[in-house]
């Protein structure tokens, strides 16, 4: 019964222990970009620093810096562009590139 | 109901400046007409198109700027598909983005006006509407204490 206690009471704490440890990091590693261990620094949303509100299918210049070199929208992840105004730009870059004044697929 | 259209269409390279204008102004002449009212026409001018649009690589963008209600911009739009000198259009519908706009220019505004003035204890500008009437007693009791 005296061995019986000793040995589970050790065999309970390093359980115990153990997720402390990367529980404690885990949320830092996928909070930035999914699958780096370690932080990434926040991008800011362009868009929300400069206060810039309407995003025109107008102003090819301002939509070509979210475009790649293939005629492609970039994803968010690499911008830093928060929903809201990845939303807006999308529908902008579509609808300029029905009027076209971006391409479809660049670069052939 | 008026809503608030912009109409961008492009116009082949090879048509001359006076035609264009024919067409332009046949077309406010569809607007005014059909009970609408024309803000603004803008020639863009002459832009190489990013892909080709019935073999040309050109084209004059023209905008116009219309309050008219859903009919009227069907009638501009079937003359527009007719025109053979235009070769795309699009219409896209701004009041609600107008009225966006408006609203949050609004709300800077009265977030400015509200942290222009002096008689408070300096404070940053307030993020929403209730946090400037709390704002108010809460600078006032440590004036008082």
């Amino acid at each position: 019964m005296a061995d019986e206690t000793t040995t589970s009471t050790p065999r309970s704490e390093s359980p115990a222990g153990r997720p402390s440890g990367p529980g404690g990091r885990g949320p830092g590693g996928p909070g930035g970009p999914g699958g780096r261990k370690f932080f990434r620094r926040k991008k800011v949303c362009k868009f929300c620093t400069e206060k810039i509100d309407a995003i025109s299918y107008r102003d090819v210049r301002l939509l070509q810096g979210f475009v790649a070199e293939r005629g492609k929208i970039v994803p968010r992840r690499l911008t830093g562009v928060c929903t809201t105004h990845q939303r807006r730009l999308t529908k902008a870059i579509k609808q300029a590139r029905n009027i076209a004044l971006l391409p479809f697929a660049a670069r052939f | 109901m008026q809503r608030f259209y912009e109409v961008m269409f492009i116009v082949r390279p090879d048509v001359a400046d006076e035609d264009l204008d024919k067409l332009i102004t046949g077309l406010e002449q569809t607007v005014t007409h059909g009970g609408g009212t024309l803000r603004s026409t803008e020639k863009l001018g002459r832009r190489k198109l990013a892909y080709l649009v019935r073999k040309f690589g050109e084209g004059n963008y023209v905008l116009l700027t219309i309050d008219a209600n859903g009919s009227l911009i069907a009638e501009l739009e079937r003359r527009l598909r007719v025109s053979e000198p235009v070769i795309k259009f699009i219409t896209v519908r701004m009041d609600e983005e107008e009225k966006r706009l408006a609203k949050v220019k609004a709300i800077r505004a009265s977030r400015k006006k509200l942290s222009a003035i002096p008689a408070e204890a300096p404070e940053p500008a307030a993020p929403a509407a209730p946090a400037p009437a709390s704002a108010a007693p809460e600078s006032a009791t440590p004036a008082s204490a």
